[in-house]
């Protein structure tokens, strides 16, 4: 399963698998793509390969390796699966391998990590394969059972026919017999002409338990014997725990201990979580904050601004010519900084993760974005070896790239361990996820464009001056110190990669990295990226006297994908044609996760400080669209992101910690707000890209840069609340 | 202690009279279905029906709720025949990570109770619910959708 492992696979996840190999613990079976030996589901019934298991009344059962957190790809991978295994689709259920098991069968299913839009994209062709092998092997059991060849024989709907004769049997009756043979070596994928599931959008799989409260999320996990946690953590990042008064609050109802979490962390542990959250209120805690409180917003913005000096270092992630030089002797220069700050990815279930630490086991359950990093986080807590661990995957409520980080398992494990034999259900409360995110990286940008005396960009210069996720979160990915995802959607190529042609062109990074932990927002660094360059590129244009369309559009000759997403919502939402009276257009495209996007806005303002976004237009071509409603609704989605950011979001830095508290302070939009989104889709094939993230990246700039359009006035930092902007 | 009526069971809890609603309801009663989102009446994951009309349970207490007939979205359904919103929510794939969701419900029913045909601007007043994954699009065309059947 090497081939499949992601070069950016939870590196402790990959230490502990191969750590857990090296002890034997492989069992012995030829996996993924079954073997002599018939492995069995907990039910009994047969395991085709690692991917299918099927019933003997015909339900399949297909193995998701990547976590559902309402992105929908559940649902699509399972529509890959289906789509080569020629299933009854009405008969498809899911089900998720534990990672525990996982490493057992030397990572059967491959990686477990749902970020970076990488679900389907990358595992649809190991999934497909998975699903193609099982149809091979139950034709050729049936076939086996009739004794004639397999090539005469058809598989669609779970029934099989010998085509000759006419005989069908199903798919129930012969996985038995498929599950002890050899799998084929190799297997051939569909044609994407051919395909019957994959572009169709079926309804999801997991809705109607979402209806009716059954659905059971890590906040519902219930253990026999469970007691509940309530923690506070140091909030200011990198402080410790000095004390606790417990005398203060064990006597208090329902109180069980109080426990000290790591060097950092107190919990008290009681009867219900309401009693928890009442002590730790209650608990008089003395933290030793250490020097980072004295950071502040403003001593923060002080440090980024001064990276935008040329004189400081730099890292060069996109350079082409000489933009110095072409900017020093150009005709007519323009200059601006814009800024990104903090944010909170805000999950409407707050972190939460529940533990039950015995003599000689350790099992987890919780909402995770990453089975295989929740579970390298409990052995490391527990101090156990994997055999001995497992984690139990459930719903997530929303995950956003939060639940990517393992931090709240740790947690729960560090206080189960304390309280052996009783199950620990550990919730931070609201204003802890706060105060204890991992957030969107700060950043400021300085761009300089200059133009010739026939108003052509001859130069562009970008320095981006902030944080680096993979600096804090992971450092062997950096190159030679450089972070090269801090050019995601300006990068020279790759899967997020630059739109315009500029002949000079210089693109560089000055990293500084504050202490408080930068994380995998939604979008990541695409959204302060597209906000940049694609507001600039408006300002670049009204210095050129242009058209924002027209002046990109001559800058995209070289780039023929990101072009056409930028041509389809122009179409869409009438570029060339005037929009209604007291309505004004911005227009934005960007590339991330192997996906190309554009989005176009139509807003009205009131008094210059009320915005009212009428319709959103915005297209894609993420290569297949293996699901279009859920790529609809991600898209929608993702404008509801992307604007609470924009008009509501921003966690500010006081005293080192972080003052945002709830929603009341970090506000998040509502129904009212929600413009009508437009979603085309233009797959052009040939590659897959990912539909979660990028179109996040464009629903900012194009609102700014219709807001520019309505006033005359450009807005270079956010939130807009700050700036005294709001809905209408 | 406290005597509830949820969903027209009634409950003999042991909890004090300030205990939130939200937290009898998951904790003492055992129903999750109703949701912790902000604690601070802000997000509406926790909204449950009292006496007919939404409320946000985080921010009414016990003894608020003694004597009333408290409905969670368990309770929503008739037997075995879901309520129509929820039917509408299936069928039209509204939720995502669905967290919101059951506040989003509660808070649709009531509003369809009080109003059989809302405009979009009795939606936009009524339905203060927020929403991460941003399902907002689905859930104004599922409320359209059932007012007009």
């Amino acid at each position: 399963m090497n081939k499949h492992v992601s070069p950016k696979m939870n590196r402790r996840a990959f230490v502990i698998g191969t750590a857990a190999l090296g002890a034997g613990l492989a069992i012995g079976l030829d996996i993924p793509f079954g073997g002599p030996a018939v492995v069995r589901a907990a039910d009994g019934s047969p395991e085709v390969n690692a991917w299918v298991v099927v019933r003997p009344d015909d339900t399949v059962v297909i193995r998701i390796a990547r976590s559902e957190m309402g992105q929908g790809s559940l649902t699509g991978l399972a529509q890959l699966v289906a789509e080569e295994l020629e299933c009854d689709w009405s008969k498809v259920t899911t089900e998720y391998p534990t990672p525990g098991q996982s490493v057992a069968r030397k990572r059967a299913w491959g990686d477990f990590s749902t970020g970076g839009s990488r679900g389907i994209r990358s595992s649809q062709d190991y999934v497909r394969k998975g699903g193609a092998t099982a149809r091979l092997m139950l034709i050729q059991a049936a076939a086996d059972e009739w004794k004639v060849p397999a090539s005469e024989c058809t598989a669609a709907n779970s029934v099989i026919t010998h085509t000759p004769s006419g005989k069908t049997t199903t798919y129930g009756k012969v996985a038995e017999a498929a599950a002890k043979l050899t799998p084929p070596a190799d297997v051939k994928l569909k044609d994407p002409k051919d395909w019957k599931l994959i572009g169709k959008g079926l309804l999801r799989l997991d809705t109607a338990d979402k209806t009716t409260g059954t659905t059971v999320y890590g906040i519902d996990v219930k253990q026999p014997g469970m007691l509940n946690a309530a923690i506070k953590d140091c909030p200011v990042f990198g402080g410790k725990l000095k004390s606790f008064d417990e005398a203060k609050v064990v006597g208090m109802k329902g109180v069980k201990k109080v426990v000290k979490v790591g060097d950092t962390a107190v919990a008290v542990v009681a009867d219900t979580w309401w009693h928890a959250k009442t002590a730790i209120e209650a608990l008089p805690i003395v933290w030793d904050e250490g020097d980072n409180a004295k950071v502040s917003s403003e001593s923060i913005a002080k440090w980024l601004a001064e990276g935008l000096d040329n004189a400081q270092p730099a890292y060069v992630g996109n350079k082409n010519g000489d933009a110095k030089a072409a900017i020093a002797g150009a005709a007519k220069k323009i200059e601006a900084i814009y800024s990104y700050p903090y944010q909170n990815h805000a999950t409407m279930e707050p972190m939460n993760a529940t533990a039950l630490h015995t003599a000689d086991r350790c099992e987890a359950w919780c909402g995770t974005q990453n089975g295989e990093a929740a579970f390298a986080a409990v052995l490391e807590a527990s101090g156990l070896p994997a055999e001995k661990c497992d984690v139990h995957k459930v719903m997530p409520g929303g995950g956003f790239g939060r639940r990517g980080q393992t931090d709240y398992v740790r947690q729960a494990v560090m206080i189960a361990k304390q309280m052996p034999g009783t199950p620990i259900k550990l919730l931070w409360s609201r204003e802890e996820d706060m105060a204890h995110g991992r957030y969107h990286p700060i950043t400021q940008c300085k761009m300089t464009g200059a133009f010739d005396a026939d108003n052509n960009l001859v130069a562009l210069h970008y320095r981006l001056s902030g944080q680096s996720i993979l600096f804090s979160l992971r450092p062997e990915a950096l190159q030679n110190g450089m972070d090269p995802a801090a050019f995601q959607g300006v990068a020279q190529s790759g899967e997020a990669a630059f739109g315009y042609s500029v002949p000079n062109l210089l693109i560089e990074h000055a990293m500084r990295n504050p202490h408080v932990p930068p994380g995998f927002w939604r979008g990541v660094n695409v959204n302060h990226n597209a906000i940049y360059m694609e507001c600039f590129m408006d300002e670049l244009a009204q210095a050129a006297g242009q058209d924002p369309l027209e002046f990109r559009r001559k800058l995209m000759g070289n780039h023929p994908k990101h072009l056409a997403v930028l041509n389809a919502v122009a179409e869409k939402i009438g570029w060339s044609t005037p929009a209604p009276q007291g309505v004004y257009r911005g227009i934005a495209q960007v590339m991330g996760y192997g996906s190309y996007v554009a989005g176009a806005a139509e807003i009205s303002v009131t008094d210059g400080s009320k915005i009212k976004v009428h319709r959103i237009v915005a297209s894609t071509d993420p290569g297949y669209v293996v699901n279009p409603a859920q790529v609809e609704r991600q898209i929608a989605g993702s404008f509801v992101y992307g604007l609470s950011a924009l008009f509501y979001g921003g966690c500010t830095v006081k005293d080192g910690r972080i003052e945002q508290t709830n929603f009341d302070t970090y506000n998040s939009m509502r129904i009212n707000e929600m413009p009508k989104v437009e979603a085309v889709m233009v797959p052009s094939g040939g590659f897959w890209g990912g539909v979660g993230e990028p179109t996040i990246g464009v629903a900012a700039p194009a609102v700014l840069n219709a807001y520019f359009a309505a006033t005359g006035k450009r807005i270079r930092s956010v939130p807009l609340r700050d700036q005294n902007i709001t809905f209408a | 202690m406290a005597n509830l009526t949820i969903n027209g069971k009634t409950f003999t809890l042991e909890v004090e009279p300030d205990t939130p609603l939200l937290w009898a309801i998951r904790e003492n009663a055992g129903l999750t279905g109703t949701k912790y989102g902000c604690g601070i009446a802000q997000c509406g994951a926790c909204t449950v029906h009292m006496d007919g009309v939404a409320i946000r349970a985080c921010g009414v207490s016990v003894s608020e709720a003694e004597g009333k007939k408290i409905t969670t979205i368990e309770g929503l359904a008739s037997g075995n025949s879901l309520h129509k919103v929820q039917e509408a929510w299936i069928a039209q794939d509204v939720p995502q990570c669905g967290y919101c969701q059951s506040g989003m419900i509660m808070a649709v029913a009531a509003l369809l109770n009080e109003k059989p045909k809302p405009t979009d601007a009795d939606i936009d007043e009524a339905i203060t619910n927020i929403c991460r994954c941003g399902t907002f699009q689905q859930v104004r065309e599922a409320i359209h959708t059932i007012a007009s059947a």
